[in-house]
């Protein structure tokens, strides 16, 4: 099942274009890299893929139908901060499985402490908390994983531990990876094709 | 020269379990750092290893159910609470890591405009803007108004036009274009070069490598190692402390093996030293104590194996 963006173009309300006429596609199993200089609209262009934004023009399919928009988002988005994504007066095994319910085996994956489901957000650091947003972005319906700057708050070490287990299940599952990133270094490691978006384009 | 000298810096904070119940929570322990005129002293480490909370300590923002302990020093006198607050802003600036930081009600252009302490604060403001590449219209925009790498180029802004001799950076870099962070290392690098020290907190290793002096590794809370930017190659076989190596090898553009477990809680810290419980030398010495800072081939080290 194949992920298309087709002529999107988006601006807010009756502002400049953010962009206009970008086209993406993505295939089962691939890991595309997104750069581009800030300002860009590449976290916009992340929302509008995966749901959270519609287009102004173009479309946005999945297996050339819509994107549909009730249950279970086959796109997946991880965000920059992880602080920000999960709500604060929630246990974290409930912010776990707000959409499904993470098999053991894939806790112990991301080095999730069973200790830790019972902690709030404000007692785990920033890599902690990424490490349960992933998983929780990871259910068995989820085709394809966007991660918008998703180690860009972390350090080296838990950086490659999150993908290195990220990168073991899209393999295992043929999930793509759209990894949205200002280290050329990361995305050269990770990535096998790189889209720049900008405006001229 | 020594313009800002931490020693032994301790920091706990008293939390409310249940009730009445209290607990301290050890934060920072037997932090050492040093910064002088002229140099970068990069800090790195996991996020919760003590970084900002350093920062916060010496500008003394840390919240009031913070216990500090150790000494910190300041042009050779000791950097009371007082003295903190008559000093931050003008001779020590941050450069805060969050775009929170922002007044969300004051357009950008006079938020860095009121930082400026010396000559006309519009030309400085524009230069500044300038060298970062915002563009006019962005004087006029409110926070909300700024994309994420704009907002960190307008926070370095005011720092830079305050005219402080003592510039801390945390997380300066995060969402910034490789154009426009080239530009801010450089800026930094200048900064330091005409007598300012500079303390660049980052988990950026290769950027802290581009311009920093000597890099401090940070680890639960303390100073495992200071190494001069030289050692920091190869297969980090010049690196001393196994903590540092292991950062080094998990780079993206290095090994990008990743170091199993993840540091420990300041809730439970294990009784030696705080590495131990990863460490790939671990021995039954280490369970005994934590080890002390010593000098090791032109850098420091709290490792009792380091060699």
């Amino acid at each position: 099942m194949q992920l298309d963006a087709k002529d999107v173009g988006f601006r807010y309300g009756n502002g400049e274009w953010l962009f206009r006429g970008v086209n993406f596609t993505i295939n089962p199993g691939e890991i595309v890299g997104i750069v581009g200089p800030s300002g860009q609209g590449k976290t916009t262009f992340a929302r509008i893929l995966a749901g959270f934004e519609n287009p102004i023009e173009g479309t946005v399919t999945l297996g050339g139908l819509p994107v549909k928009k009730k249950g279970y988002q086959p796109i997946q988005l991880v965000f920059q901060h992880p602080e920000k994504a999960i709500n604060p007066r929630w246990k974290m095994q409930k912010s776990l499985r707000e959409g499904w319910e993470p098999e053991r085996a894939l806790l112990e994956a991301f080095g999730i402490e069973q200790e830790w489901l019972t902690r709030w957000p404000n007692e785990l650091s920033g890599g902690e908390l990424q490490r349960f947003c992933v998983v929780r972005a990871l259910g068995p319906e989820t085709r394809f994983l966007i991660a918008d700057e998703m180690t860009t708050m972390l350090d080296a070490i838990t950086q490659a531990q999150i993908w290195h287990a990220v990168l073991e299940i899209a393999k295992k599952r043929e999930m793509g990876v759209i990894v949205i990133s200002h280290e050329a270094k990361l995305i050269e490691r990770l990535c096998s094709r790189v889209v720049t978006l900008n405006k001229n384009e | 020269m020594s313009i800002l000298e931490v020693k032994n810096l301790s920091v706990s904070f008293k939390q409310y379990t249940t009730g009445m119940k209290q607990k301290e929570l050890q934060v920072i322990s037997d932090l050492n750092v040093n910064l002088e005129a002229g140099k970068i002293l990069a800090v790195v480490g996991a996020s919760g290893s003590g970084k900002s909370l350093l920062a916060h300590a010496i500008l003394g923002v840390l919240p009031s159910n913070a216990k500090i302990s150790g000494s910190m020093t300041y042009a050779g006198e000791e950097l009371t609470y007082s003295r903190k607050i008559a000093l931050r802003g003008k001779e020590i600036a941050l450069v805060p890591q969050s775009v929170n930081y922002l007044d969300p009600l004051m357009k950008v252009g006079k938020q860095v405009r009121t930082s400026v302490r010396s000559g006309d604060p519009a030309r400085k403001q524009k230069e500044a803007f300038e060298r970062y590449h915002l563009t006019q219209k962005v004087e006029e925009l409110y926070p909300f108004q700024l994309s994420g790498g704009m907002a960190r180029r307008t926070l370095l802004s005011t720092a830079v036009v305050s005219g402080a001799k003592v510039i801390i950076a945390d997380e300066p870099t995060p969402g910034l274009d490789p154009a426009v962070m080239k530009e801010a290392l450089r800026h930094f690098r200048e900064l330091a070069d005409s007598g300012c020290a500079v303390m660049l907190i980052t988990h950026d290793i290769d950027s802290a490598l581009s311009i920093a002096d000597e890099i401090a590794v940070f680890y639960a809370g303390t100073t495992v190692e200071i190494a001069p930017v030289a050692d920091f190659t190869g297969k980090g076989e010049a690196l001393r402390h196994p903590y540092s190596k292991a950062l080094w090898q998990a780079l993206p553009q290095n090994e990008f093996i990743p170091l199993p477990g993840t540091q420990p809680h300041a809730s439970s810290l294990p009784p030696g030293c705080l590495f131990e419980p990863r460490c790939p030398w671990a021995t039954a010495a280490c369970r005994k104590g934590r080890p002390d800072m010593r000098e090791l081939r032109e850098g420091t080290v709290r490792c009792i194996h380091a060699t």
